[in-house]
């Protein structure tokens, strides 16, 4: 068997290679890799420096993969050295290989202008993980850094760098932004974007030095103006790493030269990726290198025909909140074009088309880049565009969403980086009973790149797999876009503590209705109560303990554990609704007594004289535990649910959920206190208890699913406690148990609660009881507010007749 | 008299917390103020929608979310500026801070419905208990 010899462990080298094999085996492989990592998605780079991914979320190939396909992966080993007539390379360890063929994938490396004191410590390049490694152990909240570059990777690092909390400012030499993507008006509308998101932008300087005594203290500039710096990364772009195809003798230009077939002037030598030069074009994107992967796999298993015809140059800016898009021609004045505008500057909307004989040639699109797919085939297809001229900017509008994809050819490409065409997928769909997004990203490797396609991705799975499955990840709301899982890493990871925190550095700062209460719980769950309570972003009841009615009154609902209540308890209520005037009595459905139209300013008062703690019947957390008589009275009664409830309740009370939640103890399966439909219901057998979970009777009606079957009361309880913390910890905000049991499915829930090992089970419960710890009963407030006007009606300083 | 305004010094900035409101009573009438840390800004209490109290509901950057329906409104402008609210407003009131205190600019027309300065106070908050108990 011959002996296929890669250097370049990265994303062109390896993708390549996955093509390769898929044509008949025919070489022993050997991957040479410099860094010390599997192959990652280094276009993902930025969103692990900005907190959004972890390292482990952007490998594509783990170790696994090189084992069963028997190749032999040698890390952090640097060739130096190609004699391409004994046909051998040599190692920076002195290890000599030879080989039969040799694949070229070295990649590009970071352009470093002419500074003076470039070396300086506290310079990085963003090239790689390493790179990214030391740059999130360097940044600190509040450093000033300075980012020399403003296209691509350089906002992209600005953006993380002042997600980390720096004080970050884009250098620029041109006077307008990622110039070689965007005219100037685009440029203009990042620039804007960019200074919203609180990143200092200055264009038109020239660096002439890093200022500093041993490390860096500065940047300066050409005229001698300088700026503070605490750390400065240089992103000026990047250059072919050619150095080995010069050692081997190869015809390189700017980049290694390759033909149509991918093959260079050696007949045994290819290269592939950033590293070559194809018809005078170097490219620095992914799609480019997926598609002469392709091509350099046919040519080099001998299957020689497809031709590399050159690729459409378009690039997508990856900062969550500035939608970039940049495709084909993008200068205003190209011989024979027309230009197409749309602007919008209060919404920071920008979109420029350029049309060249009726077809599309270039497209800007900023603010808004939804539309990207569809141009991007436009531009790939050269489709003729006369007849459609009054919907180039905006389509009309399609209530079927099934249509659009309904209108695509089969050999439409959906997954730009990777190459996936429409048919593809659906063949994979068919062939391979795919139904979830991520088992077409295995498959097919669609959407593992930008992750721009996802959505469409998604709107085929559904329109076409017979099963599809929604893997929901929503974004939170438009002020904090990402979603609850992924807040909930960066909120842990980022150690933040207050909602203002988070919508500051990962939203727009102001927040609405909708995000400020889910924050708000989630930083209380996280932190098992242990993070800074903001009653501004809590919503009214969670602010005065008491459910607002429509007039504006409140509804006061003590606890009343089980809905056992006594002679005296009952006395007390009817006092105090005498007493406050209380305009309603009445019982709830959850065996409970509401005292309704009360003032905000006499709750205090009843509170006090009620004795009784607060029911929770106002907020988002543990509203009771409704129980039948069990086997105290009752003569069909199994087992004790009265005190079986009670404890549960007792045990979760004054806690918060991700929404409202019902709980209900049975004696016997009768079910008279309804547990088959609460969010967590105990059902009693003779010697045993059932706990099912993700009941409901409220809008939806869903019978619950059976969780575990346990002999005691106590494991029981800890079984629902096991449950309960999981759904805090997982479940959405406003998602209730009954559709968080369906979206997780009962059989994950059980491996990861009921079943799992018990380490795991520790930890939830070792967080349930911190949080339960720092909870205490809302109402005792009363004595201790949190503000002094928080339940005081305020009267004007001032008469009005004085 | 009927459309002068006058300036009232209605509550302390420390009796209103940050990015909170508070209803303050004024004369016969509501106004809630709201603290939004740079500024103070007034308007009344009532939501035109089903009259929820709007120094009740969460304030998002210069706008509050009524608490009953989250019609939503802005501070400054007193415009509905959500989807619900859009085709309705309310109103505002010019404000100033000195020394701590929070004054508001009042229509004195609306403070004193019953228009004549002669009232004496006794009188006129007799007048507004019968108020506050009719529907």
């Amino acid at each position: 068997m011959e002996k296929l010899v890669v250097v370049g462990n990265g994303m062109a080298g390896v993708a390549c290679v996955e093509q390769i094999l898929k044509y008949e085996k025919k070489f022993d492989i050997t991957i040479f890799g410099d860094e010390t990592h599997v192959n990652y998605n280094r276009i993902l780079l930025s969103s692990v420096l900005a907190g959004e991914k972890s390292l482990d979320d952007i490998v594509l190939n783990g170790l696994d993969w090189y084992q069963k396909n028997n190749i032999d992966l040698r890390l952090g080993v640097r060739i130096v050295d190609i004699d391409s007539s004994a046909k051998t390379i040599t190692g920076n360890d002195g290890s000599v290989t030879h080989f039969d063929k040799l694949l070229l994938a070295t990649g590009s490396v970071p352009v470093i202008p002419s500074i003076e004191d470039v070396k300086k410590e506290g310079v990085f390049v963003f090239r790689n993980l390493d790179d990214t490694r030391s740059l999130l152990e360097r940044c600190r909240p509040g450093l000033k850094a300075v980012v020399i570059g403003g296209g691509l990777l350089g906002l992209e690092a600005a953006r993380g760098l002042q997600v980390q909390g720096c004080d970050v400012t884009v250098v620029h030499l041109m006077d307008t932004l990622m110039e070689r993507q965007l005219d100037n008006t685009g440029g203009g509308y990042v620039a804007a974007k960019m200074n919203e998101l609180g990143v200092t932008v200055l264009l038109g300087l020239s660096t002439t030095a890093i200022l500093g005594n041993g490390h860096v203290e500065g940047v300066q500039f050409k005229g001698g103006r300088s700026i503070p710096a605490d750390l400065v990364v240089v992103a000026a772009g990047i250059r072919p790493n050619v150095s080995l195809g010069v050692a081997a003798g190869l015809e390189v230009k700017r980049g290694i030269v390759v033909n149509d077939y991918m093959e260079t002037s050696h007949p045994d030598i290819f290269a592939v990726g950033e590293c070559v030069q194809h018809n005078g074009v170097c490219y620095g994107l992914v799609a480019p290198l997926i598609e002469q992967g392709k091509v350099l796999a046919a040519t080099i298993t001998g299957n020689k025909g497809p031709k590399y015809e050159g690729s459409v140059q378009a690039a997508k800016l990856k900062i969550m909140g500035v939608d970039v898009f940049s495709a084909g021609e993008i200068a205003d004045k190209v011989d024979g074009s027309e230009v197409i505008r749309y602007e919008d500057p209060s919404l920071g909307v920008y979109k420029k088309l350029t049309l060249k004989a009726g077809k599309l040639a270039g497209v800007i699109l900023v603010g808004d880049a939804s539309d990207s797919h569809r141009y991007m085939d436009w531009l790939r297809s050269g489709t003729d565009l006369r007849s459609m001229r009054k919907h180039l900017l905006f389509p009309a509008a399609s209530e079927d969403v099934g249509l659009d994809v309904a209108m695509m050819s089969d050999n439409e490409t959906i997954c730009g980086c990777m190459g996936v065409t429409k048919g593809t997928i659906i063949e994979a769909i068919h062939d391979k009973g795919i139904n979830t997004l991520s088992q077409l990203k295995e498959c097919t490797r669609a959407s593992t790149g930008c992750g721009s396609c996802t959505s469409l991705c998604q709107q085929i799975l559904k329109a076409v797999a017979p099963e599809f499955e929604e893997e929901t990840r929503k974004t939170l709301c438009k002020c904090v876009p990402f979603s609850e899982d992924n807040l909930r890493e960066i909120v842990r990871s980022q150690k933040l503590k207050s909602v203002q925190e988070v919508l500051e550095i990962y939203g727009n700062g102001i927040g609405c209705e909708v995000c400020k209460p889910a924050l708000s719980y989630m930083l209380d769950m996280l932190w098992c109560g242990d993070h800074d309570e903001d009653r501004s972003a809590r919503f009214i009841n969670d602010r005065v303990h008491a459910n607002i009615q429509k007039d504006g009154t409140f509804s006061v609902v003590p606890r009343m554990r089980g809905g056992v209540t006594s002679p005296a308890e009952l006395r007390r209520i009817a006092d105090v609704a005498e007493k406050y005037n209380v305009p309603m009595v009445k019982v709830t459905g959850s065996q409970r007594i509401d005292l309704l139209g009360v003032k905000k300013s006499d709750l205090p008062k009843i509170w006090a004289d009620l004795g009784m703690p607060s029911g929770q019947a106002y907020t988002k957390g543990v509203r009771m535990v409704k129980t039948c008589v069990g086997t105290d009275f009752c003569r069909f009664g199994t087992q004790d649910s009265t005190s079986a409830g009670i404890e549960l309740e007792r045990r979760l009370e004054n806690l918060f959920t991700p929404h409202k939640l019902k709980m209900a103890a049975v004696g016997c399966p009768r079910n008279c206190a309804e547990a088959t439909v609460k969010d967590i219901g105990l059902i009693g057998n003779e010697g045993s208890w059932q706990v099912v979970v993700g009941g409901a009777a409220g809008k939806n009606v869903r019978k619950a699913d059976l969780l575990v079957t346990v002999e005691t009361t106590e494991e029981a309880i800890r079984a629902a406690e096991l449950f309960f913390q999981y759904y805090r910890e997982n479940a959405n905000y406003l998602e209730r148990t009954y559709d968080f049991v369906e979206r997780f499915g009962i059989e994950k829930i059980r491996k990861e609660t009921v079943y799992a090992p018990d380490d795991k089970k520790q930890s939830l419960r070792d967080r349930l009881r911190k949080s339960k710890e720092r909870s205490q009963d809302a109402w005792l407030e009363r004595e201790t507010p949190r503000h002094p006007s928080q339940f005081v009606q305020i009267k004007s300083l001032e008469d009005v007749l004085v | 008299m009927k459309d002068t305004k006058r300036w009232i010094r209605v509550v302390r900035c420390e009796d209103i917390p940050l990015r909170e409101g508070r209803s303050v009573k004024v004369g016969h009438r509501e106004i809630a103020i709201f603290n939004l840390g740079d500024r103070f800004l007034a308007v009344d209490n009532r939501c035109p929608h089903k009259g929820g109290p709007l120094a009740d509901g969460i304030v998002c950057g210069s706008t509050v979310v009524c608490p009953l329906h989250a019609w939503k409104f802005s501070l400054e402008t007193g415009a509905g500026v959500n989807a619900a609210s859009s085709s309705s407003s309310i109103e505002t009131f010019a404000t100033s801070v000195d020394d701590g205190i929070v004054s508001v600019e009042i229509p004195v027309s609306q403070a004193e419905p019953h228009g004549p300065q002669l009232q004496s106070s006794a009188h006129f908050c007799d007048m507004l208990a019968v108020l506050a108990d009719s529907p």
